[in-house]
């Protein structure tokens, strides 16, 4: 492990980093965009050609914002709570490999690199214990507001979200049990020998998809932090750079929950054909895959009525969980009987 | 045969999105201002002016029913006596002070209705918007009409300019 490979790694960390943040800030431009042609208007194309500057005059507008805190609030955790959800959406995201596994030489020195930033091989674990941890800067931020409604607001997120965990995390297993490995580059390698699994697993697909929704508390599964219904959940008394912290957290834990489904069910970075460098089609096509699935996110979001409290849960416990259990049983027995 | 609620349920579901993408490519309502303004009605209640007889006469008496009416009491009327060497208005008096503070008027008209010589009129004009608040104070002398006299007379030495040109 030379230095020159730790180097390497730090600036791969960096730029994944800065490409998640700015994914952030044009998701939130995008999210504006494809909402309002489907709700025949333009959304925002003021601010810098074709509206691109927005996201950044958002920014600067919400750092502006006068930071208020409770008084009566628990200032430590209040302040922690943003950072741990933001901290937690980033780093779930170094397992998931972007880009072909590639190495080239330079001065002497070798240097490798997976197509993901720390390719462990308990990959699909640590995406879970990641998006388990989530539950934390919700549950902390909703009880250190010491504001009854926030406090609801965050038991309700998440309750919702560690419902869905259980769902996710079993629609996965199907695809576990056919590629036999948590390394995700091993499930790219798969799919590479063999068609994306989705075709393997479509009930698993169907089944990640909708707890994906659930888990990102989006719509139309994100009674915790409506609008109308509990004045923004959770993040009530937060302002200016906190809640664009929890904001943040949440875009991104989107586009983790996307990546995740690309890798595990669509192929990851793999494609038809290869353009120019098998690093950048690789990237381009796991880029390609993951903006579908974004765009799917905001087409539901603009569609879907919000589903009422009780009836997400019963969806989540009811059905969700004995159908991923029957997708185990089912993709077991089939496993059995062809290996 | 009997109702499935996840067969109809899905059906909505994957109706309503087809219904959502294809309004995507539809042209859309949306007027961009500046660049296109869209017309406003013929009775649209937009700024405030003061009008004037065809004789160059005003037509506000200095009455203030218009400031009586007024819901959010934002007229201010100081009335004066015309006299023989100044007569502003046909009738007794004139408005020697009209003021209207846009920041607080509605728009609702009540003024319009309640004027009896038909004076306060409210226009097509709905782009008032200023940064600073004493701006908007709005002045007799800047919502009262042009006199037609002048207007027909430069526009008669104009039309006299053009015609000797060509």
């Amino acid at each position: 492990m030379s230095w020159q490979q730790v180097i390497f790694d730090l600036i791969i960390a960096l730029i994944l980093v800065f490409v998640l943040i700015t994914g952030f800030a044009y998701m939130t431009f995008a999210e504006r965009r494809v909402v309002a042609l489907m709700q025949v208007r333009i959304g925002p194309n003021r601010v810098g050609p074709f509206g691109l500057l927005q996201p950044l005059a958002d920014g600067i507008k919400l750092l502006f914002k006068e930071d208020i805190v409770p008084t009566q609030a628990d200032k430590p955790v209040f302040a922690l709570a943003p950072m741990f959800s933001l901290f937690i959406a980033l780093v779930a995201f170094a397992v998931i490999p972007f880009t072909v596994a590639f190495s080239f030489t330079i001065s002497g020195n070798h240097i490798a690199f997976s197509g993901a930033l720390a390719d462990l091989n308990i990959g699909v674990l640590y995406v879970f214990a990641a998006t388990s941890l989530a539950v934390y800067g919700i549950v902390l931020g909703g009880w250190a507001s010491n504001n009854k409604y926030s406090l609801l607001g965050g038991i309700r997120s998440s309750a919702q979200v560690i419902s869905y965990e259980l769902a996710l995390g079993m629609s996965v297993v199907g695809v576990l049990e056919i590629t036999g490995s948590l390394k995700l580059t091993d499930i790219i390698s798969f799919q590479a020998h063999h068609i994306p699994n989705i075709f393997w697993q479509p009930l698993g697909f169907v089944i990640y998809c909708i707890a994906a929704i659930a888990e990102v508390n989006r719509a139309p599964f994100d009674l915790a932090e409506a609008e109308q219904e509990l004045v923004a959940g959770y993040h009530i008394e937060y302002s200016s750079f906190r809640f664009a912290m929890f904001f943040m957290a949440e875009y991104i834990n989107m586009i983790t929950v996307s990546a995740f489904a690309t890798t595990v069910f669509l192929g990851g970075p793999l494609g038809p054909f290869t353009i120019i460098w098998p690093w950048l089609s690789g990237l381009i096509w796991f880029l390609i895959k993951v903006v579908i699935l974004l765009f799917i996110f905001i087409w539901l979001r603009a569609t879907l009525p919000r589903v009422r409290y009780d009836r997400l849960m019963t969806l989540g416990w009811r059905w969700l969980i004995p159908l991923a259990l029957l997708n185990i049983l089912a993709t077991a027995v089939v496993v059995a009987l062809t290996a | 045969m009997p109702r499935n609620a996840f067969l109809e349920g899905t059906t909505a579901i994957v109706k309503g999105m087809a219904l959502t993408f294809a309004t995507m490519f539809k042209k859309k309502t949306t007027v961009q201002w500046p660049e296109q303004r869209e017309g406003v009605k013929p009775r649209y209640r937009g700024r405030h002016v003061l009008e004037r007889y065809d004789n160059g006469l005003e037509k506000c008496i200095g009455c203030e029913l218009c400031a009586g009416a007024c819901p959010a009491d934002c007229i201010l009327v100081e009335a004066a006596e015309n006299t023989d060497t100044n007569r502003v208005s046909p009738g007794e008096r004139y408005a020697r002070r009209y003021e209207i503070n846009m920041s607080r008027c509605i728009f609702c008209g009540l003024c319009e209705e309640a004027c009896p010589t038909g004076a306060i009129v409210l226009k097509h004009d709905y782009e008032l918007a200023d940064f600073d608040i004493p701006h908007m104070i709005y002045t007799k002398e800047m919502m009262l009409v042009p006199d037609p006299r002048v207007v027909k007379e430069k526009l008669d030495r104009l039309a006299q300019e053009a015609g000797a040109i060509r």
